[in-house]
């Protein structure tokens, strides 16, 4: 079966006035049809830049090298036009703020409409139709009423599930989620994140689910990549690197999530330091300065990504916790 | 509170809006109120005083003919030219500022530096140019003073364009396989439509001004056609001894061009609350 999505080697650089700058460097992944991806790492790991690459969005003056492969077929360099048959319908992606993602002065129904119009000459009946259906599957309330509305009128809830729904509507085989809960309110988090679910098991479409918020990720995915300066420094099993990670960042991650039954705590744990500059040059382990298991190897050798002798589990750190 | 209600509760800008109305409606039905028509001379009353005599309620001009039908003749003769043109440099210009803004960087930078060229060239001189070489017809004064017209409005669409290019909702319409026309079209244009139409009804004004100006050199409207400017031209030559011929015309263009100005500010108020 060929994988939904393929990432090789892939290297995104921004060239500035001051000099280059390199959000991803040499990144791979892959997402499995079917199956939930969770992409985890703090502002500026690279996470958003991947996949901003995967849909041929990176911002004018960015570079890419490497491969993104689609369904097999390469992303990186296709014409716009090529590139505008596949995002939307095949590939889908549902963006962090859902307050300004829809376009003010259309309804919603146009708005839903307008992606099947556009994709699969469907006649305008027909799309409101499939519009109505979408809404009732997102479980948006009066979904009748809600295509009248504008989105001003809508809660962020309500417009988020209306962002899924048209990611959902081509029945995509890929479905981006960067960051698609961080707008919302706790309460209203649980009720997206159970809405990926229910959608994830009605259909057989992958999901990439970007995040910095492990217990999200935990919730949804089967597997998760964890990302560190624009690196992929582990990458396995959701149970496997939640219980056993190897790297010293994942399980400082980890230590950072809050335990409502943990006793409380003066202070939040947080992990000391700063994140990597993506303009620096890097020798030796990016994480080296804010690792505690650092060691004089650390700091003069890039660790390369290697397979664990456990299950499908793999990590790039010299010095790895014992499993 | 809506647009349409902030606007009725400016005094000003509602009185504006109802001479408008006023003036509009006599310039499209005022001329069949009166006996007399545009041509047709009067020997009996020529320069005639206003008055009841011969239902020349405004008075004659140097050759009896009416200023009544004549002056709202005139005064339709400009609100023509002034939205027409107007017309004109909105489709041109938001077009050209739209495409300009979307696709930023070189292409942005030509077309820019294009309607730098353009204003650059003295417009009088332009427009004269023109009706020398095209002859002196009413359609063409429509299209060279909206030709040129388009310059600032381009501008000013551009640059909402560029801050509208940047709002995430773009995004979301390029990752849901859009392609750049249907964006602009569906998602940009609509989106700036607000400061658009305030330019432009600042700028009927501006036209009927620049016709006005134009037919007094007497490169606009011919005669037997009157606008606003051909009358004033008139009038200004017998300023002294029948001053009427002057003042009604100017009156009205006055009156005219004031009540679009405060209209103007008054729905700029009203779409857009940030500027009070």
């Amino acid at each position: 079966m060929t994988p939904t999505l393929v990432v090789e080697n892939l290297s995104v650089h921004f060239r500035q006035r001051s000099g280059a700058i390199s959000a991803v460097r040499q990144a791979s992944l892959t997402v499995q049809p079917g199956e939930c991806v969770g992409i985890v790492g703090e502002s500026g790991s690279g996470k958003t830049q991947i996949f901003m690459a995967a849909m041929g969005l990176l911002a004018a003056g960015a570079m890419a090298k490497g491969s993104v492969r689609f369904e097999g077929q390469e992303i990186l360099g296709s014409p716009p036009g090529e590139l505008n048959r596949v995002r939307g319908s095949k590939i889908t992606m549902v963006f962090q703020d859902p307050m300004t993602s829809l376009t003010p002065h259309l309804r919603i129904g146009v708005q839903l409409a307008e992606v099947l119009v556009s994709h699969s000459q469907m006649s305008w009946q027909e799309a409101e139709r499939a519009a109505l259906r979408i809404l009732e599957r997102v479980r948006v309330p009066e979904p009748q009423r809600r295509l009248r509305q504008y989105p001003h009128e809508l809660s962020g809830g309500m417009r988020q599930r209306v962002m899924i729904g048209m990611s959902l509507l081509c029945e995509p085989s890929l479905l981006i989620a960067d960051e698609p809960t961080t707008a919302l309110d706790v309460t209203v988090q649980a009720q997206i994140i159970d809405l990926l679910r229910a959608m994830r098991e009605q259909s057989r479409m992958a999901i990439a689910l970007i995040s910095h918020d492990l217990g999200l990720v935990a919730g949804l995915a089967d597997r998760i990549v964890v990302m560190y300066g624009g690196r992929v420094v582990e990458s396995g099993g959701v149970g496997e690197i939640l219980q056993r990670p190897l790297h010293p960042y994942t399980a400082e991650l980890l230590k950072c999530v809050p335990n409502l039954l943990r006793p409380r705590l003066d202070r939040m744990p947080s992990l000391a330091g700063q994140a990597p500059s993506p303009s620096s040059a890097e020798t030796g382990c990016a994480f080296a300065p804010r690792c505690p298991r650092v060691g004089e190897r650390c700091w003069a050798e890039r660790p390369l990504l290697r397979d664990s002798p456990a299950a499908a589990h793999q990590f790039a750190c010299h010095d790895p916790l014992p499993a | 509170m809506s647009a349409a209600y902030r606007l009725r509760s400016n005094p000003g800008a509602a009185c504006a809006l109802g001479i408008i109305v006023v003036l509009i409606a006599l310039a499209l039905v005022g001329p069949w109120l009166n006996p007399n028509d545009i041509e047709s001379l009067d020997w009996a009353h020529v320069a005639a005083e206003p008055g009841l005599i011969g239902a020349h309620w405004f008075g004659t001009d140097r050759l009896g003919r009416d200023l009544f039908v004549r002056t709202l003749e005139g005064t339709r003769v400009s609100l023509a030219v002034g939205l027409a043109a107007s017309a004109i440099s909105l489709a041109v210009g938001i077009s050209y500022g739209a495409v300009a803004g979307y696709a930023g960087g070189r292409t942005d930078q030509l077309m820019m530096r294009f309607i730098e060229v353009l204003s650059g060239l003295p417009l009088i001189f332009f427009v004269i140019f023109l009706t020398v070489v095209f002859g002196r017809s009413q359609y063409l004064l429509f299209l060279t003073i909206g030709a040129v017209g388009w310059l600032t409005m381009a501008r000013i669409v551009r640059g909402q364009t560029l801050s509208i290019r940047q709002r995430e909702f773009i995004e979301a319409a390029v990752a849901s396989g859009a392609s750049s026309a249907r964006i602009i079209v569906k998602h940009v244009v609509p989106n700036l439509l607000g400061p658009v139409i305030v330019y432009a009804t600042l700028t009927v004004p501006q036209i009927i001004l620049f016709e006005s100006f134009l037919s007094f050199l007497g490169l606009g409207v011919q005669e037997p056609h009157a606008s606003l400017g051909t009358l004033i031209a008139e009038g200004a030559g017998e300023m002294e001894a029948a001053p009427w011929i002057l003042l009604v015309p100017g009156s009205f263009l006055a009156i005219l061009l004031l009540c679009l100005n405060i209209f103007g500010d008054g729905l700029r108020d009203a779409l857009d609350v940030k500027e009070r």
